[in-house]
Parts: structure tokens; C-alpha cells; sequence
């Protein structure tokens, strides 16, 4: 009984300080966005609230709560108001299967730093994405709206045609590693293996779907303002509004430590073994915990440096990138990764098979363009 | 907490919901039970020790085809297309067929005991998917094959259906 009190504590530890990095991560991350807008667009962004602004998340969020919460007359109430806290809890519960960090030991005891090690991670990931549209499509229904169905129906659309090349992508990663435990896909990657220079491929497809699961630029249709206004949160004001940018902001930090651990090696970093042997094994995993939100966090820049650089895509631009373009490249690099693993040469056979793909591709193209001219 | 009263709170849950979804009035309410229902029963699967079955559960039904459930309601104008309600006849028809169909199926529980799996053969661990995946791709190879063709005629047959004709444009 006491065992399991121990590990309970420590479990409720690891969840909630996640919980208050996710969210700390989440609010910082709508600052940066206005000040790496600003930056590639030549201005200063926001400098009022406190040095250099750095108080702008906290007004933000009092400006949220203070302004008028208002339900439409003709909506579905009870819908309307699950819709944005449904978004925000898919958004928190990919977390749980993150490994963010090996092992710690306290007082004798040994506990892992992540919330549950369960031998189906990566499945429970993709559940919970395929379940995120849920939130954007019952509050664009409730609303009561055209613009805003039309924008909860483009999401659910968006998201089950993406899903579908992700998952191809996740194959490859299960066949390198022969798990479905995330903890042991981190495991695999130890002292630089890092899945990226087995899957380059896989990982071009992974980071493009995780752009359309977040609906961010250029994949953010369903909140296209020149067409739908605002999309699936049209009808919404006040923290109902609030929820639903952070979730999005959430979902980013959260596909950012999920690639990192698919595809960067996890908490793995250049140089655990000196950490180790100078500051012993708890340093070392807290170092690795601080490596893998960094990688999160730079893949969070990743998503803002895009959104402020790719123009939006044409709707039919986006199914046919998805159906035509990622699913058949997805179904390429199993194949290849098949072979790789079949012959035992993983490495040589991936970077051939990118190489044979971009000269297939170049081949293609200007073959195209001698019968344009022609 | 006894592992039996979570049991029994998920079935009272699982039989509740299963009733809210042809109870409702509105067809996106019972769309969303229903997804409740298979949240339900996927919890009864992780009781079960059978967490991969779980999580397909949840990718297949509650985030795949129920997605699309709700994508084909939402699109109908729902204040035109309220089915009316049938005559008292057929209700009474019916609750009548429908009454026998459970007297029956409480007579049969009733008179078969079902035998529980031998304990010693117990395996807590069958649910696994490392096991799981052995028994497929093992025991079962060929019908597993069989089914994937299926799925395959029937992504074919899908393609085909909504393949464009040629002149029409959608957007």
C-alpha cells in the first residue's frame, strides 16, 4: 500500500508539473508568435505590459475574461459551450504517453518521467488526435451559423484526410523500432540514432500532417478569414474564444515534443555520458528533460516562422496535396523502409530511396515540361 | 475501490448512453452519445487488459467513422428533415416484437450457464498487442490476409464511386 501511495504522489507530481509547462509554454507562445510576427515583418510587436512586453499573455488573458461572454440566440447552449472545453481537453491529453525524461531516482525509489508507460503510446497519440476535431466541429455546429459549419466541416474533412498519411508515417517509425511503446522508441534512438537520419522522408510527412492537425498556415482553412470570417469561432467571444486559440497553441507544443520524440531522439542529447559520469543519473535526466522541451520549443518556432512565411492553400490545393501527395509518399517510404530493414542496411537504403525519389520526381517534371512546350 | 463497483458504474454508464442515443430527440445528440458508448466500452476494454483493442476502438469508430456520422448529419437541414412519428399500430407492432425478442433472450441466459474460462489455462496477458499480433499474423494469417483484401475491393469500389465525371466540377 505504501509502494503504490509513492508512485501515486510521483505520477500526480509528473502530471501536474506537465500540466503547468504545457500551459505556461501555451500562453508564452501567443507573446512570441506577436514578436516573431513583428520580427519578419520589420516591426517591434507588443512593448507596453512590463520589459519588452513580457506581461502582454497575462493582459491578454484579463482582457479574456473581462469582456462579455454572449451565447447566440438560436444556438444549441449546452453544445456551445462543450465545443471549446472539448478542444482544450483533447488538446491536454495527448501529454500523458510523452516520455519527457529517463529515469530518477529519490530516496531509492525509481520512477519514470512520464505520465503512463503503456505498451500502446503511440496508438493512444493517434486516437486522441482523431479525436481532436470533435471540439472544433460541435462548436462550429452549435453556433448555429453557415460560416462557422462551413468551417467546423472543412476541419473534419482537413483532419481525417491527414490523418490517414500520419499514420502511414507512424508505421514506419513502428517498423524501425518493433514497439508501440513511446518509451522505447526514445529508448531505440539513444547516443545519436535519432530516427530523423533513418526516416527523412517519414518525418517530411509527419511535420506537414502535424501542420494540418493543428490547422495552422498555410493548412488553417477552417478559420480562412477572407472566405469564412472567422471560421469555426465566428460566434465565439470571451474565454470560449480564449480556449480555442490556446488549444491551439497547446496542440503545437504538443506535436512538437511528440515529433521529438518520434523523430529526435526524445530526451536523448549530445553528451549524456559526460553528464552522467561529472553530475550522476538524475542530472543527466533532468538535462534530457530540458533537451526535449527544447526541441519542442524549437519546433513551435518552426510552426510560427511558417505561418508567417507560406501563404494559405486554395482548398482543393489541400485535399489533392493530401490524397495524391502525401498518402502514395507515405505508402513509398514503407516500402522502402521494408527493404531497408530487409536487407539490414537502414540508413544506406532511406537516403537512396529520398535520392531515387527527388530524380524520379525531377525526371517526371521535365519530361512535363518538354511536352508543355511541345 | 473494488475492481467489480468500477464494472458495474462503466455498464450502468455504457447501457445509459446506449439508451440516450435512440432516446434523444435531436440526431447529433444521439451521434455524440453514441460516442460516449464507445468511450464506454473502450474503458471496458482497458478493464479487460486489452489496451490495444482500446485504442483502435477509439481511432476506428469514435474518431474515424463517427467523425463522418456527424459530418452527414451536420450537413442535412435538420428542422426539414424531422422523420414524423408513426402511427400507434406500429409502435404497438412494435414494442411487440420487440418484447418477445427480449423474453426470449432472458430465457436463454436463463436455462444455459456459460462456462467461465478454466483458470488455470488464464492467460492476463492475451490482450496484449504482442500477443495479439502473434495470434494474427500466426494462427490466423490467412483470413487476415482474406479481410485485408476486402478493405481493399472496398477502398476501390469507394474510389470509384467518387471519382469525378468528366465535365463536372465541385469547386
Amino acid at each position: 500500500m505504501e509502494l503504490i501511495n509513492t508512485v501515486f504522489i510521483a505520477k500526480a507530481i509528473i502530471v501536474g508539473v506537465v500540466f503547468a509547462i504545457t500551459l505556461g509554454v501555451a500562453a508564452y507562445s501567443t507573446y512570441f508568435e506577436r514578436k516573431i510576427a513583428a520580427f519578419m515583418q520589420d516591426r517591434i510587436g507588443p512593448d507596453r505590459a512590463g520589459p519588452f512586453g513580457i506581461l502582454q499573455p497575462l493582459a491578454d488573458a484579463v482582457k479574456m475574461f473581462m469582456k462579455e461572454d454572449f451565447i447566440p440566440a438560436n444556438s444549441n447552449k449546452w453544445l456551445f459551450i462543450a465545443g471549446p472545453c472539448l478542444s482544450m481537453l483533447t488538446a491536454l491529453m495527448t501529454s500523458a504517453v510523452v516520455p519527457f525524461g529517463d529515469t530518477v531516482t529519490i530516496g531509492g525509489a525509481t520512477f519514470d518521467l512520464q505520465g503512463i508507460d503503456v505498451n500502446i503510446g503511440i496508438l493512444w497519440v493517434f486516437g486522441i488526435v482523431s479525436l481532436g476535431v470533435y471540439g472544433i466541429m460541435i462548436g462550429g455546429w452549435a453556433s448555429n451559423n453557415k460560416f462557422a459549419l462551413l468551417g467546423a466541416i472543412r476541419a473534419a474533412s482537413q483532419n481525417i484526410s491527414y490523418e490517414l498519411a500520419m499514420g502511414m508515417a507512424i508505421i514506419t517509425i513502428l517498423m524501425i523500432t518493433g514497439s508501440l511503446s513511446t518509451k522505447e522508441i526514445v529508448e531505440v534512438q539513444q547516443n545519436g540514432h535519432w530516427n530523423i537520419f533513418y526516416q527523412p522522408l517519414g518525418f517530411l510527412i509527419f511535420i506537414i500532417c502535424a501542420f494540418a492537425e493543428c490547422n495552422r498556415t498555410p493548412f488553417d482553412l477552417p478559420e480562412c478569414e477572407t472566405e469564412l470570417i472567422g471560421g469555426y469561432h465566428t460566434e465565439y467571444s470571451s474565454m470560449k474564444l480564449g480556449f480555442y486559440l490556446f488549444a491551439e497553441y497547446i496542440n503545437m507544443f504538443i506535436s512538437g515534443a511528440v515529433m521529438a520524440t518520434l523523430y529526435f531522439g526524445g530526451y536523448d542529447y549530445p553528451g549524456v555520458d559526460f553528464v552522467t559520469q561529472q553530475f550522476g543519473s538524475n542530472v543527466a535526466s533532468f538535462v534530457g528533460v530540458g533537451a526535449l522541451i527544447g526541441k519542442s520549443l524549437g519546433f513551435v518556432f518552426v510552426f510560427m516562422w511558417v505561418r508567417w512565411t507560406i501563404p494559405r492553400f486554395r482548398y482543393d490545393q489541400l485535399m489533392n496535396l493530401g490524397w495524391t501527395g502525401l498518402i502514395p509518399l507515405a505508402m513509398y517510404n514503407v516500402v522502402v523502409t521494408g527493404f531497408g530493414i530487409l536487407v539490414g542496411k537502414p540508413f544506406m537504403v532511406s537516403i537512396a530511396g529520398l535520392v531515387l525519389l527527388i530524380a524520379a520526381l525531377f525526371v517526371y517534371d521535365q519530361l512535363l515540361v518538354k511536352k508543355k512546350i511541345a | 475501490m473494488e475492481i467489480s463497483n468500477i464494472w458495474y458504474f462503466l455498464s450502468a454508464l455504457t447501457l445509459l448512453s446506449a439508451l440516450m442515443v435512440i432516446i434523444s430527440k435531436n440526431p447529433i445528440h444521439s451521434v455524440l452519445y453514441l460516442v460516449f458508448t464507445f468511450f464506454c466500452i473502450s474503458a471496458h476494454y482497458v478493464l479487460l487488459n486489452a489496451q490495444f483493442l482500446m485504442a483502435v476502438n477509439i481511432i476506428v469508430y469514435a474518431g474515424a467513422i463517427m467523425v463522418l456520422f456527424l459530418f452527414v448529419i451536420m450537413m442535412f437541414d435538420l428542422k426539414k428533415n424531422i422523420p414524423e412519428s408513426k402511427s400507434s399500430l406500429t409502435k404497438l407492432a412494435g414494442s411487440v416484437v420487440a418484447g418477445t425478442l427480449l423474453v426470449i433472450l432472458i430465457a436463454i441466459i436463463r436455462k444455459n450457464t456459460i462456462p467461465g474460462p478454466a483458470l488455470e489455462k488464464f492467460n492476463s496477458q492475451t490482450g496484449m498487442v504482442e500477443n495479439l499480433g502473434q495470434v494474427l499474423y500466426g494462427e490466423f494469417l490467412l483470413p487476415f490476409e482474406l479481410v485485408s483484401i476486402l478493405f481493399f475491393v472496398a477502398m476501390v469500389g469507394a474510389v470509384l464511386l467518387g471519382k469525378r465525371e468528366a465535365g463536372e466540377r465541385n469547386f
